[in-house]
C-alpha cells in the first residue's frame, strides 16, 4: 500500500486519475444482489419448495422454511457479515492487513477451547463449548498482541506469520489431544464451516454477534482513530490501550461465537475487509457497513454454491470459501503489486 | 504556559534528559535547537505526554499532564511527531476532520465543519481534498498532518520538524503559517527545528539544549551569538546581520 514512499516533493504530482471507488450506486445494486440471493438461498435445497409454495404452504413445507431454510439464511448472514467486521477491526488495531482471527491464530484457540470443553468440562451444550472457546479466543489475541509488543518487527509480513505459527502450535496441540481422546472427527466437524446443520434452536447465540457488530460500528471513529497510530491517537486524546483491547476482545468474541455455531470460513475475515478498504479507503465509520453487507454476500454465494455443485449432497462451505477466498487473495496480492509496480 | 519541572528520561541506561527545567510563556513561537540526539524529540514527546518521564512533571495551563484525562487534554495542547507512518488510507479530508475528534467525537458539527474547511485552506489543500494519503507526496503529507494538528484547535501546539519534506516554497509558507496561528490566532507554538536560522528568522524565543541538558533560552536575538551556537552545536557558526536578522553560516 506504499507507492509514493520514495516521491520527492516538488517532483512531478501524481497524475490525475478518473474517480475511483465506490459510488452510491455500487452499494444500492449490492445490496439488491444480496437480497436477491438471499431470496435464492431459501429455495436451494434437498426439500421442494418454490417461490410459489411460500402464498400455500403445506405443513412439511412450513417445517422446511421455518425450522430450517430461514434459520440457515440468517446464520450465514450473521455469521458473515460479524467475521468481516471482525476482520477488518482486527486489521486497523494492529495496523497490519494481513492480520484477522485467521491469521493471528484466534481460530485455532477457539478449537483447542471446544476439545477442552468436550474432555473436561463434560457440558457438551452449545453454550457451554462457546463460553469456553471465547474464553481461549480471548487468551490467545492477548498472547498473540503480547507477542507483537516484544517483537521488534520490520517486516508487514511477519506479524501474521508470528500469528500463522501460534495457530499452528494451537492447532497440533487441539490435535493431539483429539487424537489421544478419539475426537479427531468432531473436531473436523467443529471446526470446518458447515450451515447444513443449522437448524431452528441451533444457531440463535449467533444473534450475539449482531450485538457485537452493532458495538463495534458505534465505535467505528475511535477505531479508525486507533488505527492512525499511537501518537495520533494520544494526541486526538483517545485512550488508546483500552480501544485496542476492547476492539480485539470484539472480535476474538465474534469469532469464537462463529466457528462454535457453524466452524471456521477460511479467508472470510481477511479478504473482504481488504476488498472493501481498497475500493473505499479505511474511514471505518464508512467502511463497515459494507464490510459487513459484504462478508454476509460472500458467505451466502459460498454457501448457494455449496449446496448446489454435488447438488442433492452438500459439501461443506468452509471449502468453498477457501477455494474462492484465495483466489481473491491471490487476485488482490497481484493487484497490490501492480500499484506498486 | 507549559511548565516543564526537573524532568529526566533515560533509554536503557542512557540519559536523553537530565533535569530539564523550563518555562515556555504563553504565545508566540518556541524553537527549541540542539544537535542530534540533544534530547529535543524526547522534550517535546513527554511535554505532549507521549513519552512517559522517568521523574519530575510537566504542566500545560497548571493541568500535569501525566494524571490528566487524555481526552482533556486533547483540547488544550495538539503535538505531531516527526515519524507519521500512518498506514490509514484516508482522504485528506477526513484526516484533517478527525482532528475535530476531541471537540465532538465522530459527529461533526456544522461549526466543525467549517473549521476543517478553514484548515484546509490555509493549508492550500482544497485540490487534494479527496486524494487518499498514499497517493500524496511526502510534503503534500505533512501539510494535511499539520492542517489536521491546527484544526484540532488547541491553545498549544507541538511540532517536531514540520518542515520535513517540504521544499522551499512549501517550508517558507509553512512557517508562515505557524506565524500567523500564533500572531492571529493566538496560540502557543513549539516547534522542534534543525536549521537555526529557521529558529532564528521566524521564532520568538529559543531554547538551546545539548546532550539532555539545558543550556540556554531566551529571546531569539540574545541567543544567536557564535559563543552560544558553538557552545550547542560544537561547530564554529559565523553569525552574520542581514536585513535585520541574525543569520548564522557554519561553512566557513
Amino acid at each position: 500500500m506504499t507507492t509514493t514512499t520514495d516521491r520527492r516533493d516538488g517532483a512531478a504530482p501524481p497524475r490525475v486519475r478518473r474517480r475511483r471507488g465506490v459510488q452510491r450506486w455500487h452499494v444500492t445494486a449490492a445490496l439488491a444482489a444480496l437480497v436477491l440471493a438471499a431470496a435464492a438461498s431459501l429455495f436451494v435445497g434437498v426439500g421442494d419448495l418454490t417461490p410459489a409454495d411460500v402464498l400455500d404452504l403445506d405443513e412439511a413445507q412450513a417445517r422446511v422454511l421455518w425450522a430450517s431454510r430461514v434459520p440457515r439464511l440468517l446464520a450465514i448472514l450473521l455469521a458473515g457479515s460479524a467475521m468481516a467486521v471482525a476482520g477488518l477491526v482486527m486489521m486497523h488495531l494492529t495496523r497490519n492487513r494481513f492480520v484477522s482471527p485467521q491469521t493471528a491464530g484466534t481460530t485455532e484457540w477457539v478449537g483447542l477451547g471446544i476439545v477442552v470443553a468436550t474432555l473436561w468440562a463434560g457440558g457438551t451444550s452449545v453454550f457451554g463449548k462457546m463460553v469456553v472457546g471465547v474464553v481461549f479466543a480471548l487468551v490467545g489475541t492477548a498472547l498473540f498482541v503480547w507477542l507483537l509488543q516484544r517483537l521488534v518487527l520490520t517486516d508487514v509480513v511477519v506479524v501474521p506469520l508470528v500469528g500463522i505459527l501460534l495457530g499452528g502450535v494451537v492447532s497440533a496441540a487441539t490435535t493431539f489431544l483429539a487424537y489421544r481422546h478419539d475426537l479427531l472427527q468432531t473436531v473436523d466437524v467443529w471446526m470446518n464451516g458447515d450451515f447444513s446443520g443449522v437448524l431452528a434452536g441451533r444457531y440463535e447465540l449467533l444473534w450475539l454477534v449482531l450485538a457485537a457488530t452493532v458495538v463495534a460500528y458505534l465505535w467505528a471513529d475511535r477505531f479508525s482513530v486507533a488505527g492512525m497510530g499511537e501518537g495520533f491517537a494520544v494526541n486526538l486524546g483517545l485512550p488508546y490501550t483500552r480501544v485496542v483491547m476492547l476492539g480485539l476482545a470484539i472480535a476474538s468474541v465474534v469469532t469464537a461465537v462463529v466457528v462454535v455455531s457453524v466452524g471456521s470460513i477460511p479467508f472470510l475475515g481477511l479478504v473482504v475487509p481488504n476488498l472493501v478498504t481498497l475500493a473505499m479507503g479505511d474511514n471505518l465509520r464508512r467502511v463497515l457497513p459494507v464490510t459487513a453487507l459484504t462478508g454476509a454476500a460472500f458467505v451466502l454465494v459460498c454457501d448457494v454454491l455449496a449446496r448446489t455443485i454435488r447438488h442433492p449432497y452438500e459439501v461443506p462451505v468452509g471449502m468453498v470459501g477457501g477455494v474462492v477466498g484465495g483466489v481473491l487473495f491471490v487476485w488482490l496480492l497481484l493487484r497490490a503489486r501492480r500499484r506498486v509496480a | 504556559m507549559i511548565e516543564i519541572e526537573s524532568v529526566s528520561k533515560a533509554y536503557g541506561g542512557v540519559r536523553v534528559l537530565d533535569d530539564v527545567t523550563l518555562t515556555i510563556p504563553t504565545g508566540g513561537i518556541t524553537s527549541l535547537i540542539g544537535a542530534n540526539g540533544a534530547g529535543k524529540s524526547t522534550l517535546l514527546s513527554v511535554a505532549a505526554r507521549l513519552l512517559p518521564a522517568d521523574s519530575g512533571r510537566v504542566r500545560v495551563d497548571g493541568l500535569d499532564v501525566a494524571t490528566t484525562p487524555s481526552a482533556v487534554l486533547a483540547r488544550r495542547l495538539s503535538v505531531l511527531r516527526q515519524e507519521n507512518a500512518m498506514s490509514v488510507r484516508l482522504t485528506v479530508r477526513e484526516l484533517v476532520a478527525f482532528g475535530r475528534f476531541p471537540h465532538s467525537g465522530g459527529r461533526l458539527t456544522r461549526e466543525d465543519h467549517r473549521l476543517v474547511d478553514e484548515a484546509m485552506a490555509w493549508f492550500e489543500l482544497g485540490p487534494l481534498a479527496d486524494r487518499h494519503l498514499d497517493q500524496l507526496s511526502g510534503g503534500q503529507r505533512q501539510r494535511a498532518y499539520v492542517a489536521m494538528v491546527m484544526c484540532q484547535g488547541t491553545d498549544h501546539v507541538l511540532l517536531d520538524e514540520p518542515l520535513n519534506n517540504l521544499d522551499v516554497r512549501h517550508a517558507v509558507q509553512m512557517m508562515r503559517m505557524l506565524r500567523g496561528m500564533a500572531d492571529e490566532l493566538g496560540r502557543t507554538v513549539v516547534l522542534v527545528v534543525h536549521d537555526v536560522n529557521v529558529a532564528s528568522c521566524y521564532s520568538d524565543r529559543i531554547v538551546a539544549m545539548r546532550e539532555g541538558r539545558l543550556v540556554a533560552e531566551g529571546p531569539t536575538a540574545e541567543l544567536m551569538t557564535p559563543e552560544l551556537l558553538r557552545e550547542v552545536f560544537d561547530v564554529d557558526v559565523a553569525v552574520h546581520e542581514l536585513a535585520g536578522r541574525r543569520i548564522g553560516v557554519p561553512w566557513s
